[in-house]
C-alpha cells in the first residue's frame, strides 16, 4: 500500500474544484430556467395568445399584438439582413483576396460585439429622425444591423467547407461563376447556411434594447409599418418593471413563450448544422 | 429529382454517352455572352454587401460623433469628469454612469472568470467526452436566453431574495466595511454584478472551451509522458498554450458586460451616484440611454446621451479589436501547429 503523493492529492483537489465550478455555473442557469417554466405555465392561458394587454387594473389580457409585432419585425429584418449577409459571404469566398477578406471578417467580428443599444441609437438617427416617427421599419433596420455580421460569418464558414472540386467541375463545364456560386456552392451548403440564419433569428427575436427607441412598442395593434409597433421583448420589459401582479404574470408567460421559441430555433439549427462535408 | 445541381453536374460529366451529349448541350446553353454581364452584376452586388460591414461601422462612428457634437463642444472633458446630471438645468456629467459600468463589469468579470475557465477545463480535460459535450451544449443553450428574461428573473426573484437574505447578512457581519454599508434595497450594484456574472459565464465558457480544444494533443501527451499528474498537465501544458486565447475570451466577456443593457437596467436601481457600497443602487451608461433616450427633453439632453453612447461604442470597439486579435492569433498558431 502506497500513500498517495502530495502531487496526486493536489491533482485530485483541483479536479474537484473544476467540477465544483461547473456545478456553480449550471446551477443559477437551471434555477432561472426552472422558474420561467413554473411561473410561465401557471400564467399561460388561451387568452394570452388572442388578446392584447388590458388597461392597468383589469385582469386578463395577453400579448397577441406583441407576438404579431415581433413576427413582423423578424420578417422585415430578415428580408434586409439575410441577403446582405449571404451575398457578402459569397464575395469573401469567391473573390476576396486574403487581405481584404480578413479585414471584412475582422470588422464583422468586431461589429457583432458592439452593444445592441448602440445599433438602436444609430437606427434612430438614420430612420426615426428623418421619418419623424418611431416605426416598425426603424426597428427592423436596427435588428438587421445585428443580423448582418452573424449571417455573414456563419455563411462564409459554411461556403468554405464546400469542396473546391464541386466548384471546379461546374466552372469546367462553362457555367459562369455567378451561377456556379448560386446553384452549386450555395445550394450545397444550404443546410449550414440555414443554421446560421436560424441562430441569427434566435438572437434578434429576444433583442430588446435596440427596439426601445426605434419600434418603441404599442399598446394596441399597429396598422402601418410607419407606426410604432409592439414587440414581445418590449412588453416583457415593461410588464416586469411595472408594479402590478397581473402584468408580472403576463411577463412570465411571455418569457416562457420566448424561451421555448429560442430553444426550438437553437435545436433546429444544431440539428441542421451537422455538416455533410465534415468527417 | 434534380435537387442537387452539384451532384447532377458531376454525374453528367463522368456519365454515359447520352449524358455526354446532354453535357455538350448544357455547355452550349450556358456559354452565352450574357454570362459575362451576369458575373459583373454578381460581383457588384457581392462587393457592395461585403463592404457594407465596413460602411456600417463607419456610419456608426460618424453619426454618433456628429450627434454628440453639441455636448462635446459645450462641456469638453468636463463631460466625463462631471458628476451632475440635470436635464432641466442643462448640465451634464457622465462620471456616475462610467463608474457604474466599470465597477459592475469588472466585479462581474472577477467572479465569472474562474468559474468559466474552470468549467471549460472540466468540459475539455476532465469530464468523459459525452458528458462534457452535454454540459457544453447546455451552457450554449442557456447563453441564448435573451437578456430581458435574465432581467425579469433578476428583478422579480433575485432582488427580493438579496434584500431579504443576502444583504441583511452582509450588513450584520461585514457592515463595518465601506463596501457593505447602507440599507438593503435589493436593487443595487450587487444585484447588477450577480446578474452580469450569470450572463457572461456562458459566453466566456464556450469561447474558452474552443480555445482549449485547439491546444494540440501532443502538448498533453508530452506532459503526461514526463510523468505529470492531470493538474500538472493542465497547468504546465494546456493553460500556457491557451493563455492568449483565454485572455481573449475574458476580454470579449468584458465587452459584453459593459454593453449589457436590459438586465442591468432592471436590477441596478438607476440612481446616478458614486458609492463604494455594493448595496446602494447605481446606474450604468447603457441603462441611462435605455431609460432617457426616447424621451430626451432637449437637444442638449439627446446629445449628452449620444455622447455616452459614443464613449460606449469607443470602449467596446477597442475591447473587441483586442479580444479578436488575441483569439485570431491563438487559432492561427494552433492551426499552424497541427500541420
Amino acid at each position: 500500500m502506497r500513500m498517495p503523493s502530495l502531487r496526486s492529492l493536489k491533482s485530485a483537489l483541483m479536479t474537484f474544484f473544476m467540477a465544483a465550478a461547473t456545478v456553480a455555473v449550471l446551477l443559477p442557469l437551471v434555477i432561472i430556467f426552472a422558474h420561467i417554466v413554473k411561473m410561465g405555465f401557471s400564467s399561460l392561458s388561451p387568452d394570452f395568445f388572442i388578446h392584447i394587454p388590458k388597461p392597468t387594473g383589469e385582469s386578463g389580457g395577453g400579448m397577441a399584438n406583441g407576438m404579431a409585432g415581433s413576427c413582423i419585425l423578424i420578417v422585415l429584418a430578415s428580408g434586409l439582413g439575410i441577403p446582405v449577409g449571404v451575398f457578402g459571404a459569397m464575395y469573401l469566398v469567391e473573390y476576396g483576396g486574403s487581405r481584404i477578406s480578413n479585414v471584412i471578417r475582422f470588422a464583422a467580428d468586431v461589429l457583432s460585439g458592439v452593444p445592441s443599444i448602440i445599433t438602436g441609437m444609430v437606427a434612430y438617427t438614420l430612420m426615426v429622425v428623418p421619418m419623424k416617427s418611431f416605426s416598425a421599419l426603424a426597428g427592423a433596420v436596427a435588428l438587421a444591423l445585428i443580423m448582418i455580421p452573424i449571417v455573414l460569418r456563419t455563411t462564409e464558414e459554411q461556403l468554405k467547407m464546400v469542396p473546391d472540386t464541386l466548384r471546379e467541375a461546374s466552372l469546367a463545364l462553362g457555367v459562369p461563376l455567378w451561377r456556379t456560386s448560386l446553384r452549386v456552392t450555395l445550394r450545397s451548403a444550404t443546410k449550414g447556411v440555414m443554421t446560421g440564419i436560424l441562430l441569427a433569428i434566435a438572437r434578434i427575436s429576444g433583442e430588446t434594447a435596440p427596439l426601445l427607441f426605434t419600434a418603441l412598442g404599442n399598446q394596441f395593434w399597429s396598422k402601418k409599418l410607419t407606426e410604432p409597433i409592439a414587440a414581445m421583448p418590449l412588453q416583457i420589459f415593461n410588464f416586469a418593471i411595472s408594479p402590478y401582479e397581473d402584468w408580472h404574470r403576463l411577463a412570465w408567460a411571455g418569457a416562457l413563450v420566448l424561451v421555448t421559441l429560442m430553444f426550438a430555433l437553437s435545436l433546429t439549427a444544431r440539428y441542421l448544422g451537422r455538416n455533410k462535408y465534415q468527417s | 429529382m434534380n435537387n442537387n445541381p452539384a451532384e447532377a453536374s458531376i454525374g453528367r460529366a463522368s456519365g454515359s454517352r447520352e449524358d455526354m451529349v446532354s453535357t455538350e448541350a448544357a455547355f452550349r446553353r450556358l456559354k452565352p455572352e450574357r454570362g459575362v454581364s451576369g458575373d459583373f452584376i454578381f460581383k457588384g452586388v457581392t462587393v457592395l454587401f461585403a463592404f457594407s460591414i465596413l460602411v456600417i461601422i463607419a456610419i456608426m462612428v460618424v453619426e454618433m460623433v456628429d450627434q454628440s457634437l453639441p455636448t462635446i463642444r459645450k462641456f469638453g472633458w468636463s463631460f466625463v469628469k462631471g458628476q451632475e446630471w440635470d436635464p432641466v438645468q442643462g448640465s451634464f456629467g457622465a462620471l456616475p454612469y462610467i463608474w457604474g459600468s466599470v465597477v459592475s463589469s469588472i466585479l462581474a468579470l472577477l467572479l465569472a472568470t474562474p468559474l468559466s475557465v474552470g468549467t471549460a477545463i472540466f468540459v475539455t480535460e476532465i469530464a468523459p467526452k459525452k458528458f462534457g459535450a452535454v454540459v457544453a451544449a447546455l451552457v450554449e443553450l442557456l447563453a441564448s436566453i435573451p437578456s430581458v428574461i435574465y432581467g425579469l428573473w433578476g428583478v422579480l426573484v433575485m432582488a427580493p431574495w438579496l434584500q431579504q437574505t443576502v444583504q441583511p447578512y452582509l450588513i450584520d457581519h461585514f457592515g463595518f466595511l465601506p463596501f457593505f454599508e447602507g440599507a438593503p434595497y435589493g436593487v443595487s450594484m450587487l444585484a447588477a454584478v450577480f446578474i452580469l456574472m450569470i450572463m457572461v459565464v456562458p459566453i466566456i465558457t464556450s469561447i474558452a472551451k474552443e480555445v482549449l480544444l485547439a491546444v494540440p494533443q501532443s502538448q498533453r501527451e508530452a506532459a503526461i509522458a514526463l510523468g505529470a499528474t492531470r493538474w500538472e498537465m493542465i497547468r504546465m501544458a494546456v493553460l500556457p498554450y491557451g493563455r492568449s486565447g483565454i485572455l481573449g475570451a475574458v476580454i470579449l466577456g468584458l465587452g459584453r458586460a459593459i454593453g449589457e443593457t436590459m438586465a442591468v437596467t432592471m436590477v441596478i436601481g438607476n440612481t446616478p451616484q458614486i458609492s463604494l457600497s455594493l448595496l446602494s443602487p447605481a446606474y450604468t451608461m447603457p441603462s441611462v440611454i435605455a431609460n432617457e433616450f426616447a424621451e430626451a427633453s432637449s437637444k442638449l439632453h439627446g446629445a449628452a446621451l449620444m455622447e455616452i453612447g459614443l464613449i460606449l461604442l469607443g470602449v467596446t470597439l477597442v475591447i473587441n479589436v483586442l479580444a479578436r486579435l488575441l483569439l485570431w492569433g491563438m487559432t492561427r498558431r494552433a492551426r499552424g501547429g497541427a500541420r
